[in-house]
């Protein structure tokens, strides 16, 4: 998955796991789970969600990468085949 | 025959809010069957019903506010369910309610409609889509029979069926209804259906967008006033009526995180636990171990409780609090307890929870570690004696075997009721959380 690819699938998850949240209208380094509110149940279905459009197994090591878009978008990037 | 009543959803709860019928007279229903939306103050629950039987009349309409214990459905519990699905006509009679169950509906009636019709009639009206001003009544007096209305032409727009919480995503995000296909109970049109709905816009919408700067999150100005005003009773109440004491201590979290890291490793997402399940689980344990602070306040005296319903309290996007309960939360295995936790949450900020959630928790945990936070020092929810605070879990220098190091850790604290127990009792319960954290392989 390319970049781009990947940052509107993280803001297309993001809007899905926390309604009423405008993920268009965060900047590209801010923590969004900070921002969001996100609470520690809220963070686990972002990344159930984001393995399962990705196939990627994300292990609990890897989240302190997926705080950010930017974080989230490089991650995924680097880490799925170029399609 | 048997009546399902209005339920008492909360210590605190006088009166509800029909929102909307899940069955309709003639529908069988099962004990444990989802039968009525109701809105409180605080929430809008999906309430189960007690009888099996045969609904035979439904006497409140929906939009009409009634105490609790007001009655709002009869059950002909003597008839066996028909053996044919989608029996839509009552199999007796429906009995017109007697004048002093009348519902006070939430809309003024008009002359027509009150003179001439009564609560069920009206209900099918609406159900059908027919206005009854154009009906024409056939009984004594002119009044409109159910006959009537089920002759009545009707109109073709049928009535569109929605949750709540899926008219207000709607509304909010500019998604019509009436193109919605419902994958709910009978058609129901569900959030998530409207969320799909959304989302399918968005690529083909996604340029002409205001330049104004929008707020990343949707401002608590739109949960409802209703729900502030439910809080702001049950805590002055609390906090008027309560001798409240405080505790804290702080628990070394290095044997649970590394239990916990250990435990994710390799599995998928969706069977990875949360430090939060940790704790709760160790929680639930200790009320087990210190009955004295796991129960009620009632007529003066402590009423220990059978089993540990733990409420969960879960901030509410947009505003507002709501704490359900997590039922046996001291024996259920952690796995079970972490998927039990995942669903009630999302239910509850989904705004469909369920009757039996909301009653009586024994003991209610709050935890704001997730707003960053490091110690939350809460006021319990009467009739309930103490409340557990859960703050972040934070890496902080310790000291162990007299060298100085760095663990997670994180402060637990707790607000109990000086009427029910004492400090020393309070401190034992602290102690055992802390105890059974340390020990993670036996939650």
């Amino acid at each position: 998955m390319n970049r781009d690819a990947a940052l509107e699938l993280i803001k297309e998850v993001l809007a899905d796991v926390v309604p009423g949240a405008d993920p268009t209208a965060l900047s590209p380094e801010e923590n969004f789970r900070d921002t969001l509110e996100m609470d520690s149940l809220d963070f686990l279905n972002l990344v159930e969600a984001l393995s399962g459009r990705t196939g990627l197994p994300l292990p609990e090591a890897d989240y302190p990468s997926l705080n950010t878009l930017n974080g989230c978008a490089d991650y995924i990037a680097s880490h799925t085949s170029p399609a | 025959m048997a009546e399902f009543t209005m339920p008492s959803l909360g210590a605190d709860m006088e009166e509800g809010t029909l929102v909307e019928w899940l069955v309709s007279p003639g529908e069988t229903v099962t004990k444990g069957d989802v039968v009525a939306v109701v809105e409180t103050a605080k929430s809008t629950i999906e309430v189960e019903c007690f009888d099996s039987g045969t609904i035979s009349a439904l006497l409140v309409e929906p939009g009409t506010t009634v105490p609790v214990g007001t009655p709002m459905a009869s059950i002909d519990s003597a008839v066996a369910p028909p053996a044919r699905p989608a029996a839509k006509q009552p199999v007796t009679p429906a009995p017109a309610p007697p004048p002093d169950l009348q519902p006070v509906p939430g809309r003024p009636l008009t002359r027509t409609e009150r003179a001439v019709s009564t609560p069920l009639v009206r209900h099918l009206a609406e159900e059908k889509g027919i206005d009854l001003s154009t009906v024409h009544g056939s009984g004594r007096g002119g009044r409109i029979t159910r006959s009537d209305v089920e002759h009545a032409p009707t109109e073709p727009p049928p009535r569109l069926r929605a949750s709540p919480l899926a008219r207000r995503l709607a509304q909010s995000m500019g998604v019509d209804l009436g193109g919605l296909r419902g994958t709910g109970r009978n058609g129901t049109i569900r959030a998530d259906d409207v969320r799909a709905a959304a989302v399918d816009h968005l690529p083909r919408e996604a340029e002409p967008r205001e330049p104004v700067e929008k707020p990343v999150l949707a401002s608590p100005a739109e949960s409802a006033p209703g729900a502030r005003a439910a809080i702001a009773a049950l805590m002055t109440r609390a906090k008027r009526e309560i001798p409240h004491y405080y505790l804290s201590t702080k628990v070394d979290l290095a044997a649970a995180m590394a239990w916990m890291r250990d435990q994710n490793t390799g599995r998928p997402v969706a069977q990875r636990l949360v430090p939060v399940a940790l704790l709760l689980k160790a929680v639930a344990l200790a009320a087990r171990q210190v009955p004295e602070l796991n129960g009620h306040w009632k007529d003066d005296a402590f009423v220990p409780a059978n089993g540990v319903r733990l409420g969960i309290a879960v901030s509410l996007r947009g505003g507002g609090l709501t704490a359900p309960a997590l039922a046996d939360a001291d024996t259920m295995p952690l796995p079970e307890l972490m998927a039990a936790l995942r669903d009630l949450v999302s239910r509850a900020r989904g705004g469909r929870l369920r009757a039996s959630e909301t009653t009586d928790p024994t003991l209610t945990v709050t935890n704001l570690g997730d707003q960053g936070v490091e110690a939350v020092f809460g006021v319990i929810y009467p009739p309930q004696v103490a409340l557990v605070g859960l703050g972040r879990v934070i890496e902080q220098p310790v000291a162990v075997n007299g060298m100085l190091t760095v663990h997670p850790t994180v402060t637990a604290t707790l607000s109990a009721d000086h009427r029910a127990s004492d400090g020393a009792t309070g401190a034992r319960f602290l102690t055992a959380i802390e105890r059974l954290l340390q020990r993670p392989e036996d939650l």
